[in-house]
This record gives C-alpha cells, sequence and structure tokens, in this order.
C-alpha cells in the first residue's frame, strides 16, 4: 500500500482577481480524517474542488495512490475513488432514496428493480450505520438524513476518499454526534475522509491530522492533531490571536419592540408549526431562541419578516406586522439573517453591488426616483465590503463566485447596517470564520447597545450564551419558558430543548 | 491517437468579446453549412448567397426593405426579451400583436378619431390604442398568473388563436370589403410617415418605404435597456428573474409585477400590430403578421436578453424574412433560421466549456 492515498503538489488555481490556490501542497493518508482549516475565502472548496475534477488546476500535479492522475471532469475523479458533499445537497426532492441514489448512473439501464436495489442500499448502510429508509422520498428527510443519502451515494459509486465540505454548519447538535461516529467507523474500514469545518471544537474531537490554508497558501501541513489547542489553530488561521469570548455589557431594555400574542403557524407541508406562541423582545435586548432546528423556528423567523401566514398578532413598535406584505415590516426597520443564504438570501447571478441593496434600493440615494443611481449603490457596496471585510476582486463581482463565508457576511453586512429596530437573525455566524465570528457578534452586540431589539434564533449554545440577555427554549412549535442567559441555567435550557416546560 | 481534444469546464470568466464572436461565427457556420447543402442537391450557392445578399442589402431601396421587415421584429423581440428577463414565457406577442393592430384600427374603422383631424392626433391615438390592446391582451394571462398561479405558457399560447380569430371576425363579418378578408384601405390620414413622401423635396427617397415605426422600434429599445439597466423597475425584475424567492425576502410585490411586466411586453407587441398596419398594409386583413411573434421569441433568444443585440437579429432575420419572399417557394430561408438558431444554441456550449488540443499522454502503470 502506498504511504499516501492522494498527494497534491503545487496546486495552483486562479481566478479573475484572486489567486484561489497559491501552490499548495496536500497529503491525504489511508484510512485518516484530516481537517482542512482556513479562513473564509482561504481556498478550502476550490482545493477540494480541483481533488473532485470539478476545476482544473492551472498547474500542480494530483496524485492518488501514487499514480499521476489528470481529472478533466467529476466522472473522472468518481473513477479514482473520489467523491465529494457539496455544502448544498443536490438532491432530486420528488424522488426516493434509492432513486437518487442511483440517479445518473449507467447501470441500470432500462428497467428498474427497485427493491433489489434498496436490498444493497441497505446493506452499505449497515455497513457504515448511515440509517435512512431507502423508499422515504427526499423532501420528507430531514436535513441529517439528506446528508446521509448524499454519503450513501458516493459510498455506492465506490468512493474510497471522500470530502465533506462544512458538513456539520448545516446539521443539530445530535445529528452531528452521528455524522462524527459515522466518519470514524469509515475511517476505521479503511476509508479515508478530508472533513472541512469552522468549527474548531469538532475539528479537534475527530481529525488525525490538519492542513490549514491562508490566502490561498498552506500555514501549516498535515500536523498531526494530538497536542494543538484551539488557540493555537485559530492563531495559524487568521494569523492573530482570537479572543473566544465577546465583552457583553449589562443590558437595559427599553420599550417593547417585538410582541407575538398567540401565534399560531403552519408550515410547508401543512402540519402545525408554531402553537399560540407569545413573546416580547424589547429594545437593547437579545432574545435567544434555543432548540432542535425543526421545532419551528424558522416559522418563527418567517411569521414576524411576513414571509408566511399565520393566526394570532404580532407586533414591531406597536404596528402590526402579522399577515402583511414583508415590505411592511422592512419599512419598520426590521432586518431579517435568513436560514439559507443561498436560496433566500441572496441573487447569484447579481453583483455583490445588487445584492447589497435588496433591500434600500428604494431610498434616497440609492433610489432616486423611478431610476436607481448606481455609483451611490456602488460607493455604498463598496464601504460594506470593507467595513466587514468581505473578500472579492470588487463589488461587480457575482454573489455566486464569493466564497460560502463572504456570501453570508453579504447579507449579514445589508442586515447589520441598516440600522434596524429589530433583527431576526437565524444562524448568523453559519459559515464563518472563528475571527468574522468575533466580528459579527461584537457587531451584534453593538446594535443591542444602540437600542436594537434582536431575536437571536441560533442552534449553537455557544452562541446564544455568548450573545443572549434572555434565552427561551423552544420545542415542537412551543415555547417552553424563558431564562437568564446565564450558566446556572443551562440545565432549565436543555430541559425545554427536550420538551419539559419551565416556569419562570 | 497522438492528440486528444479535451473538454473541460470554465473557471475563468468569459471574455467580454467571445458571446458575441461566437453568435457571429454560428451565423457565419449556418451560411456554410447551408451552402454545403445547396451544393450537395445541386444548387449554386455562391450565386444564392450573391442574390441574397442583392436583395437584401445590395441597395438602399432593398435595405429599407429589410429594415420594414425588421421594424415589427425589434418590436415583438423587445416584448419578449423584457418578459424573459424575468423568465416569465410569454409566448403570446403573436396575438397581441393582432390585438394591438385591431386596436389601433378602431380608430380608423369605427372611426373613433374623424379622418379630418390632424395627421399627427390621429396616429397619436392609433399608437396608444395598439399599445393599450397589447397590453390588455397580456393581462389576462397575467392576472391569471398572479391571482390563480395558471402557467402563463399555455395562457399567452391558447390566446394567440383568439387574437386571430377574433381579428377575423371583425375583418370577414363587419369590415369586409366586398367579401374579401380585408377592411377597405385607411385613408392617408392615419398612415405614418414614409421617406418615399419625402420624395419630392429629396429625390433619393423615391420609392423608399421605410416608415415612422422603425424610429418607434429604437426608441422602444432605448427605452427598455433603461429600464432594464438603470431603473428601480428593471432591478425588481431582474431579482425577480434570478432569484424570486429573495425578492420576496426583500419585498418586491411578485403578483403585481407579473401583471406590469407582461402588459409592458404584451404593449410593445400591440404597438408592432399597430406600426405594421399603418406603415405597411394600410388597411386591417388576415395574415398581417407571417409568425413574427413566434420569430420574436427566437430574436429575443439569440440576442441573449440585450435589448440593442435585439436590433441587429432583428435585421439579420428581416432580411431571411425579405429573401425568403424573393427566392419562394424554395423555402431556403426558414432553412437558414433553423441552422442559424440551432447554431447559436450550440455555441452556447463554448461559453461555458473550454475545448483543447493535448498531446495524449501515456498514463505510467
Ligand atoms: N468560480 C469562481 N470565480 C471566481 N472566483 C472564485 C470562484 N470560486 C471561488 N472564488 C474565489 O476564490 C477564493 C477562495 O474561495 P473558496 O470558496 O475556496 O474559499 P473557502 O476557503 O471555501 O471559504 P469559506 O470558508 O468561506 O467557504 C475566494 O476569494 C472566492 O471569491
Ligand atoms: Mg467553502
Amino acid at each position: 500500500m502506498s504511504e499516501y492515498a492522494v498527494e497534491m503538489c503545487d496546486i495552483v488555481i486562479r481566478f479573475p482577481g484572486v489567486l484561489a490556490n497559491d501552490h499548495v501542497n496536500f497529503t491525504l493518508k489511508p484510512g485518516e480524517i484530516h481537517a482542512l482549516l482556513g479562513e473564509n475565502g482561504a481556498g478550502k472548496s476550490t482545493l477540494m474542488n480541483v481533488l473532485a475534477g470539478l476545476y482544473q488546476p492551472t498547474s500542480g500535479q494530483i496524485k492518488i495512490n501514487d499514480q499521476v492522475v489528470q481529472f478533466h471532469s467529476p466522472k473522472d475523479a468518481i473513477a479514482q475513488g473520489i467523491g465529494m458533499v457539496h455544502q448544498h445537497f443536490m438532491l432530486v426532492p420528488s424522488q426516493t432514496v434509492t432513486e437518487n441514489i442511483l440517479l445518473g448512473l449507467e447501470r441500470p439501464r432500462f428497467f428498474l428493480n427497485l427493491p433489489q436495489f434498496d436490498q444493497q442500499i441497505l446493506a452499505l448502510q449497515e455497513q457504515f450505520g448511515l440509517r435512512v429508509d431507502p423508499k422515504a422520498k427526499i423532501w420528507q428527510l430531514s436535513v441529517g438524513e439528506q446528508q446521509r443519502v448524499e454519503i450513501l451515494k458516493t459510498l455506492y459509486r465506490g468512493a474510497n476518499i471522500l470530502i465533506m465540505d462544512e458538513p456539520t454548519a448545516v446539521l443539530a447538535p445530535k445529528e452531528i454526534t452521528e455524522l462524527m461516529k459515522t466518519l470514524r467507523q469509515m475511517a476505521n474500514q479503511g476509508k479515508s475522509i478530508i472533513f472541512i469545518s469552522h468549527k474548531l471544537h469538532e475539528v479537534m474531537a475527530i481529525a488525525d491530522r490538519v492542513t490549514v490554508l491562508r490566502k490561498g497558501r498552506v500555514t501549516a501541513a498535515g500536523q498531526p492533531m494530538a497536542g494543538l489547542t484551539r488557540a493555537e489553530l485559530a492563531q495559524m488561521m487568521v494569523g492573530r490571536k482570537v479572543v473566544f469570548t465577546v465583552e457583553k455589557r449589562p443590558h437595559d431594555p427599553g420599550e417593547v419592540v417585538l410582541r407575538l400574542q398567540n401565534v399560531s403557524a403552519e408550515n410547508d407541508k401543512g402540519l402545525p408549526a408554531l402553537k399560540n406562541v407569545s413573546l416580547e423582545i424589547r429594545s437593547g435586548e437579545i432574545l435567544g431562541i434555543a432548540g432542535v432546528s425543526g421545532n419551528g423556528q424558522s416559522e418563527l423567523a418567517q411569521v414576524i419578516t411576513g414571509l408566511r401566514p399565520c393566526q394570532g398578532l404580532i407586533t414591531v413598535n406597536g404596528q402590526p406586522v402579522s399577515n402583511r406584505p414583508p415590505i411592511e415590516a422592512i419599512r419598520l426597520g426590521v432586518s431579517h439573517i435568513p436560514e439559507d443564504r443561498t436560496k433566500v438570501g441572496t441573487a447569484p447571478n447579481l453583483s455583490i453591488t445588487e445584492n447589497s441593496i435588496m433591500k434600500n434600493y428604494r431610498d434616497d440615494p440609492i433610489g432616486d426616483g423611478w431610476r436607481i443611481n448606481f455609483n451611490n449603490a456602488r460607493t455604498y457596496a463598496r464601504n460594506l465590503k470593507e467595513k466587514y471585510a468581505i473578500l472579492a476582486p470588487g463589488v461587480r463581482t457575482l454573489a455566486r463566485k464569493l466564497s460560502g463565508g463572504n456570501l453570508q457576511k453579504v447579507i449579514l453586512a445589508r442586515e447589520i447596517s441598516a440600522h434596524p429596530r429589530l433583527i431576526v437573525a437565524v444562524q448568523p455566524t453559519r459559515g464563518l470564520d472563528v475571527g468574522a465570528i468575533e466580528s459579527i457578534q461584537t457587531l451584534l452586540l453593538e446594535q443591542r447597545d444602540e437600542g436594537a431589539a434582536i431575536l437571536l434564533i441560533s442552534e449553537e449554545l455557544e452562541e446564544l450564551m455568548a450573545l443572549s440577555d434572555r434565552i427561551a427554549g423552544m420545542f415542537s412549535g412551543m415555547i417552553m419558558g424563558t431564562v437568564p442567559a446565564q450558566l446556572r441555567y443551562l440545565d432549565e435550557i436543555g430541559l425545554m430543548m427536550t420538551g419539559t416546560l419551565i416556569d419562570q | 491517437m497522438p492528440f486528444r481534444i479535451i473538454v473541460e469546464k470554465r473557471v475563468e470568466d468569459v471574455p467580454k468579446w467571445l458571446p458575441a464572436a461566437t453568435s457571429l461565427g454560428a451565423v457565419v457556420l449556418a451560411f456554410l453549412i447551408c451552402g454545403v447543402i445547396l451544393e450537395l442537391i445541386g444548387g449554386d450557392a455562391l450565386r444564392v448567397l450573391r442574390f441574397f445578399y442583392q436583395a437584401t442589402f445590395g441597395s438602399w431601396g432593398v435595405f429599407s426593405d429589410t429594415l420594414v421587415k425588421a421594424t415589427p421584429l425589434i418590436l415583438v423581440g423587445l416584448a419578449c426579451t423584457v418578459a424573459f428577463r424575468m423568465r416569465l414565457w410569454n409566448i403570446g406577442a403573436e396575438g397581441q400583436f393582432y390585438v394591438g393592430a385591431f386596436a389601433a384600427s378602431l380608430v380608423v374603422l369605427v372611426p373613433l378619431v374623424s379622418p379630418d383631424r390632424p395627421k399627427v392626433v390621429i396616429l397619436t391615438a392609433m399608437l396608444v390604442m395598439g399599445l393599450i390592446g397589447g397590453a390588455v391582451w397580456a393581462f389576462i394571462p397575467g392576472l391569471l398568473k398572479a391571482r390563480y398561479q395558471v402557467n402563463e405558457i399555455i395562457t399567452t399560447l391558447m390566446l394567440n388563436y383568439v387574437a386571430i380569430l377574433w381579428n377575423n371576425y371583425w375583418i370577414f363579418g363587419k369590415w369586409s370589403e366586398g367579401g374579401f378578408q380585408m377592411t377597405p384601405t385607411f385613408a392617408r390620414s392615419s398612415w405614418l410617415p414614409r421617406l418615399a413622401d419625402y420624395a419630392r423635396e429629396i429625390p433619393a427617397f423615391a420609392g423608399i418605404t421605410l416608415h415612422l415605426g422603425v424610429v418607434f422600434a429604437i426608441i422602444a429599445a432605448a427605452i427598455v435597456w433603461w429600464v432594464l439597466y438603470r431603473s428601480r423597475w428593471g432591478y425588481e425584475i431582474n431579482l425577480i428573474g434570478d432569484n424570486p424567492q429573495a425578492a420576496r425576502y426583500a419585498g418586491i410585490n411578485i403578483s403585481r409585477n407579473i401583471i406590469l411586466v407582461l402588459m409592458f411586453s404584451g404593449a410593445l407587441a400591440g404597438l408592432a400590430g399597430m406600426s405594421e398596419i399603418s406603415g405597411v398594409v394600410h388597411r386591417l386583413q388576415e395574415r398581417i403578421s407571417p409568425g413574427y411573434g413566434f420569430t420574436g421569441i427566437i430574436v429575443a433568444w439569440l440576442a441573449k436578453l440585450n435589448p440593442f443585440a435585439v436590433i441587429l437579429v432583428s435585421i439579420l432575420f428581416g432580411a431571411l424574412i425579405l429573401a425568403g419572399r424573393e427566392i419562394q417557394p424554395s423555402g431556403l430561408p426558414q432553412l437558414l433560421q433553423g441552422i442559424i438558431l440551432f447554431m447559436v444554441i450550440s455555441s452556447d456550449v463554448l461559453l461555458r466549456y473550454k475545448i483543447r488540443l493535448e498531446r495524449a499522454v501515456v498514463s505510467k502503470p
């Protein structure tokens, strides 16, 4: 057996205006889990896209099991046993798990003996502990299960080398634990895994070795994980010391900004998603919503911003916003950091400028009567790019060319800089690197100190504790109680998240 | 084989000139293919090409005829461009064209404005009626889509037939001239001015049929460009077209825009109808359009939804229609049209993929 399953030597990838990979070397040993770390825009996804055959490097060489290979398309990479699970799943919602796994394969050609394939897939699941019903339709599955389907898809195609691009960003904590177990099991059976994540504690828990990229260059090449601390990792990534705790001043709540009274709503499938929710947030206050995703958090954000109909009353500064078009909430100063940055938050084929004026193109100085003053719009976008350290060649760059974290920053810049009265923030720091998380959290606290009310929906307890003033637990569409965001209430928060009512 | 052809997905930006170059190349290639076919069936390709050129661009007279054919194409091409930008598939420009022509005719036939009024008044009335006619016809599918999510492809397509039959009813039943399927010729006061009208002052204009409609078309292209690239409304249209969910999140009223954009699109197609009857046909009759509404879809597509490119593509297609009339009944221009469309659509591959020739390497065992 060769020493390395994968060897990437001197890889250079140049995009217009960006050197995304600058002579990168990367090695992967058989049976190891190798973490790939780096700031937003450091070039991690790009490097992995090269390995998966999506991009051809300007120069450089790839060796698989000591053999030089050249990939001209993902097909070539799959033939060499490389499989990639992208952050945005590529599944057909109306088809079953088995159908999705077989999709695009040469065989079966004409007749689909589904039960037989169901069996094969069950056997594969057994081997790696990836449980999901082969007959279920994709739309019925949770995000975690869909991810398992993606993994099964690559395994079914014979992948020995598995690339996972930020797999945990979309998962609930429990699903993350399960994924970790599966990955370990796969590695034990000889598969090699590349794991990209911004969550350092996960990386430290699972990875054998780590490679760190910064601005397209390698700053740590395949260092053994053992012995590295979180602070050291962070320093290698961003090149400076990172303070993991943001400073939160004592809060001084003002009048009520957001009020929900007995609000109920249905989800997309027509099932009850919110049940009689009542809550209040005051100016200068951050209310955190703790809960396992899928318990009504998304719907909560949507009814407040006018994107989903509901029963009951929602007011912002005393003005009703429930069941009104989204524009009314926007006019009342409601900002919304949506859960899904590509489906809802941005338009992929429009520029950074056009994406940053989505909420204020009607107003002076960008809106000017019937026209849009694009000069002012560009100046505005340039300022945001500067202030939020959005990494891109220019503001004319199309949104789809941004790295995941930088796209998230465009949304954050747009929504936070509008001087909102209320911010509805769903997983605001998802996909951001440690440095960016620190600065975004600081900015959110600044908004709070200036009198904004913030509804923070997050699955990360650490983030909720760091930012919130009060924390409400959500379970099955109901608010189970509210407690101050202090460490001594951690038990209560856990109880609320699993369905116990807490009186406060 | 010592060489391999390698097709790779493009990572870098497409150079600015490439789309135009591939489109041009596709047109040239289409002509070449047609030439080969002609030679194969025993024709003289060069002679046909020369004839084609003579008949369409050979002199000011025929070039003006080409422009006259291009005029309605520009307008319907713009109509489709506007709608397609928002991913609204209006394939009812044909019907909107007919209703625009019908509405403009009402000014003369009812008459809504007495023929003794000044020409400016009559023509303005016809212009406005043409715009309104097309817009009203497009309002129907717009409302159905905005309110009840009825697929606009089906409704706009079906309404084409309704419009044509509606038109037929009036020219057969009410305003028929001596039983023919046409109305009497309109009074001269309702004709769009033509260059030939000024032949007495400038002799070179004698016999040149170019009419004011072409100016309408160019102004319309400029307006559409401004709307799409500079206005708030255009920003909304582009945003809805790229990601409707993001547009809704940005507070844009999508239903209202469906109706408004379809009406704008219909108005442009209706204007084409008005310009055609007032500038060329001078009466309402059967088959005032040889399928302009459908050709407009192709024009918009080939122009990559760019209003100024619509003008250029329309002139090419105007020439093909004109030559078609001259070379009848060979059907060659239709063949050419089909091949051009085919080539241009296939040339898109060059924009998305890179093709390299590489010396084949013998991979080490
Ligand atoms: N198709 C593209 N065209 C132009 N530039 C691109 C393209 N894809 C990526 N880039 C640029 O290359 C750089 C590296 O991007 P990449 O997606 O690899 O970052 P990343 O390390 O995955 O970051 P993140 O943690 O934010 O996901 C970024 O500056 C990005 O803007
Ligand atoms: Mg990435």
